[in-house]
């Protein structure tokens, strides 16, 4: 995968969003009939994924506080409840841990319920079901079953808000084996891969860089262009490798742009999926570059970032000439809103660590 | 104000046929003389397989054993209750409602021996759901499935109509999961019964800390009808079981059924009882033994030596047959312990697995 032959997404674009559903532009199921590059945030494009899932599949339930009737606190859900009725868009009691249990039991009779958490804070009440029960019942049941469950949860800082509304809790459930997770960088990817992951049959926990939530960017409805678990080169460089998920690709952009000004050549990995990692095109770039540099908003400590430096250090040993370096949230809780700009990775932090890995 | 629990036979066996029963007295009627009497072969054969289960532990055979004696009336007399349709979601100790539902005893025994982690099929097995060692989680999963039958639509038809019952003991109540199973089960109107076997003992913390007041009052206030019987009676856990259950299936939403039940053994072989509870208590609960009582009153009613010495006879047959195939189990393949973790392929187990048996092969076919 190229990145010319990529839908855009990480810019912003002034074009107003199309109505989806104009008949004008071609049915979703529709495939002789191209519905074309539409412009939209990450949001409508996740609420237009999920309207396309929704309608593609009757057994297609979305679960979540505040998801009917107010659309979802972030409006991801906005007007499915309305378009598809209460029983297929639930506006459930206040519970994390009882929705994602009710999910399982759902998915046991037949159902692929998404699960919306409301902030990425709020999954640890949700934990014991998550990693003890959804995780491992496939594995308890010895395949007779399969739990097509998708917990989306809107992630990451940058938004300036209280405690617990900025966290990036991926490690926890990478590390959980029997859950897939995936984070789409840009609306094109939201659009595809929220489809994707409520299609396929095993749970998924779909992390959404509420940051991301409200940028434009182009999106190809036409064609999907990578699959889910497919990590992705998103910008061409020589010298050093960035790489990173979610929000974080906006930024590594920004820090090749400002590299290249400098006259060092950057190349960017988005990641898009943190369980199962990609490592074909991480490795592809590494062994061309020589040099990596891992970036998350996530403490470090244990994380998918420090996961994918001991990996690129174990596979790509004779090509690296540094050491694989990582920027990260520092080890501390998420920190009141007015320091997220100095714990957050920015341009300048990726900076300097493409510094040090060019000093060596 | 706590009214005495439903109980339809005295501790001597003896039918209460009181106005209080007056309810339930009916449900019990429409039984055969054949149905009575499995009630009892149910429980005695589970009791037997549990004895044999916890000798193959003391010997070696199982990693640990979960004891179920004391307990039968509660399990066997819910348990026969459900309809074939009907989806039952167990804890781990509802051995004897295995085996009503058809799920095969050496299938628990797999489990405790450490070969897998339960892996029957529920469809296959009398929609008998898996056993859940975290305390009280698969409550929520119970609810879950409840609200996918209501949302799949009301049939009408109680022959017909499906309904859940899911079982949790007095340790479990504190739980969140349990309480949020409550939430939801009262939301969605599920056609569900909760069934709590209120055994007194969470290993070794009495119910009294669990809750001051009566388990099956904590119901009401979720807003569910529920009831508390002498769960050492059969015919009460029979009766209230299935009433509850139609009622449910019926539209009426959840319904909530406390049985109070002793755990006559200890939580697993792995406690040891007698550090925290009174031999008196236990002395007690002995002479309120169920089985006892429901042979007492099958005595009473006729039935004769002969049949008493046949359900033995198939116990027996059933604990030799339990203790061969057990010691004839063979470990299961290394490579099973990467099948199923996911239903799509996945690159990283895959790996996995290769390596593994590359790394087996390695040492000459020895592995």
């Amino acid at each position: 995968m190229t990145p010319e032959n990529q839908a855009g997404g990480l810019g912003t674009s002034a074009s107003p969003a199309i109505d989806l559903r104009d008949p004008a532009s071609g049915g979703p199921e529709d495939g002789s009939s191209p519905r074309g590059v539409q412009t939209l945030t990450m949001a409508r494009a996740l609420n237009e994924g999920l309207r396309a899932a929704l309608g593609a599949d009757d057994r297609v339930l979305l679960m979540g506080e505040d998801i009917g009737t107010l659309g979802g606190v972030f409006r991801v859900t906005e007007g499915l409840k309305a378009e598809f009725g209460d029983r297929r868009v639930l506006d459930t009691p206040l519970a994390e841990s009882g929705l994602v249990g009710t999910a399982i039991g759902l998915a046991m009779r037949g159902f692929r319920p998404v699960v919306e958490i409301q902030f990425d804070g709020f999954v640890y009440p949700a934990f014991d079901q998550i990693t003890s029960q959804l995780a491992k019942q496939t594995y308890r049941h010895a395949g007779s079953q399969a739990f097509p469950v998708v917990i989306r949860i809107p992630y990451g800082g940058h938004i300036g808000a209280v405690e617990h509304h900025q966290e990036s809790p991926e490690a926890y459930f990478a590390h959980t084996p029997g859950l897939r997770v995936v984070s789409p960088a840009t609306p094109h990817d939201a659009y595809w891969m929220i489809q994707e992951a409520i299609a396929g049959n095993d749970p998924v926990v779909f992390l959404e860089p509420k940051s991301r939530y409200w940028p434009k960017g182009e999106v190809d409805l036409d064609r999907a262009g990578a699959g889910l678990h497919e990590s992705r080169i998103v910008r061409r460089g020589a010298d050093v490798t960035l790489i990173g998920h979610g929000a974080m690709v906006a930024t590594l952009l920004d820090a090749a742009e400002l590299a290249e000004q400098e006259g060092t050549s950057a190349e960017v990995v988005d990641l898009r999926s943190l369980s199962p990692i990609d490592y074909g095109p991480i490795l592809d770039s590494v062994r061309r570059t020589g040099r990596a540099v891992v970036v998350q908003e996530a403490p470090q400590r244990v994380s998918v970032g420090s996961e994918i430096a001991a990996t690129i250090a174990e596979r790509a040993f004779y090509s690296l000439q540094s050491p694989v370096l990582r920027v990260s949230g520092y080890d501390t809780p998420f920190p009141p809103a007015k320091l997220e700009g100095v714990y957050l990775p920015d341009a300048d932090r990726i900076l300097e660590a493409v510094d040090r890995a060019l000093a060596y | 104000m706590a009214s005495d629990p439903i109980r339809l036979l005295s501790p001597s066996g003896e039918l209460i046929e009181s106005e209080a029963n007056a309810a339930w007295l009916p449900v019990v009627a429409e039984l055969s003389e054949a149905q009575l009497m499995d009630f009892h072969r149910q429980m005695a054969v589970i009791r037997r397989f549990d004895v044999e289960a916890g000798n193959l532990q003391r010997q070696g055979q199982l990693a640990l054993w979960i004891p179920s004696l004391g307990q039968e009336a509660a399990q066997v007399g819910s348990g026969i209750a459900a309809r074939p349709q009907d989806h039952v979601f167990p804890a781990y100790r509802e051995h004897a409602v295995a085996r009503i539902r058809g799920v095969d005893p050496m299938r628990i025994i797999e489990l405790l021996r450490g070969l897998d982690h339960g892996g029957w099929d529920p469809k296959a097995h009398g929609n008998f759901h898996l056993y859940t060692l975290v305390i009280g989680s698969q409550t929520l999963h119970a609810t879950g499935y409840a609200m996918g039958i209501a949302f799949d639509g009301p049939g009408g038809d109680p022959e017909r109509d499906e309904a859940v019952l899911v079982y949790f003991g007095d340790g479990a109540t504190s739980q969140g999961d349990v309480s949020e199973s409550l939430v939801f089960a009262a939301s969605y109107q599920t056609p569900q019964v909760f069934f709590l076997q209120n055994n007194h003992w969470a290993i070794s913390v009495p119910v009294s800390t669990q809750s001051r007041t009566p388990l099956y009052r904590r119901a009401l206030g979720f807003g569910i009808p529920s009831i508390q019987i002498d769960g050492n009676d059969v015919l009460a856990a029979y009766a209230v079981t299935r009433t509850a259950l139609d009622e449910a299936r019926g539209g009426k939403g959840p319904r909530f059924v406390e049985a109070l039940t002793y755990r006559m053994g200890a939580h697993t072989s792995s406690d040891d009882p007698s550090k925290y509870r009174d031999e008196a208590e236990l002395e007690h609960w002995i002479a309120h033994d169920p089985i006892v009582r429901f042979e007492a009153f099958l005595r009473a009613r006729g039935a004769s030596d002969a049949f008493f010495a046949e359900v033995h006879e198939e116990a027996e047959e059933l604990a030799a047959d339990v203790r061969r195939r057990t010691v004839a189990l063979v470990p299961p393949p290394v490579t099973k312990i990467f099948d199923h973790v996911y239903t799509d392929p996945h690159p990283d187990i895959e790996e996995q697995r290769a390596w593994l048996l590359a790394y087996e092969a390695s040492f000459g076919g020895q592995a």
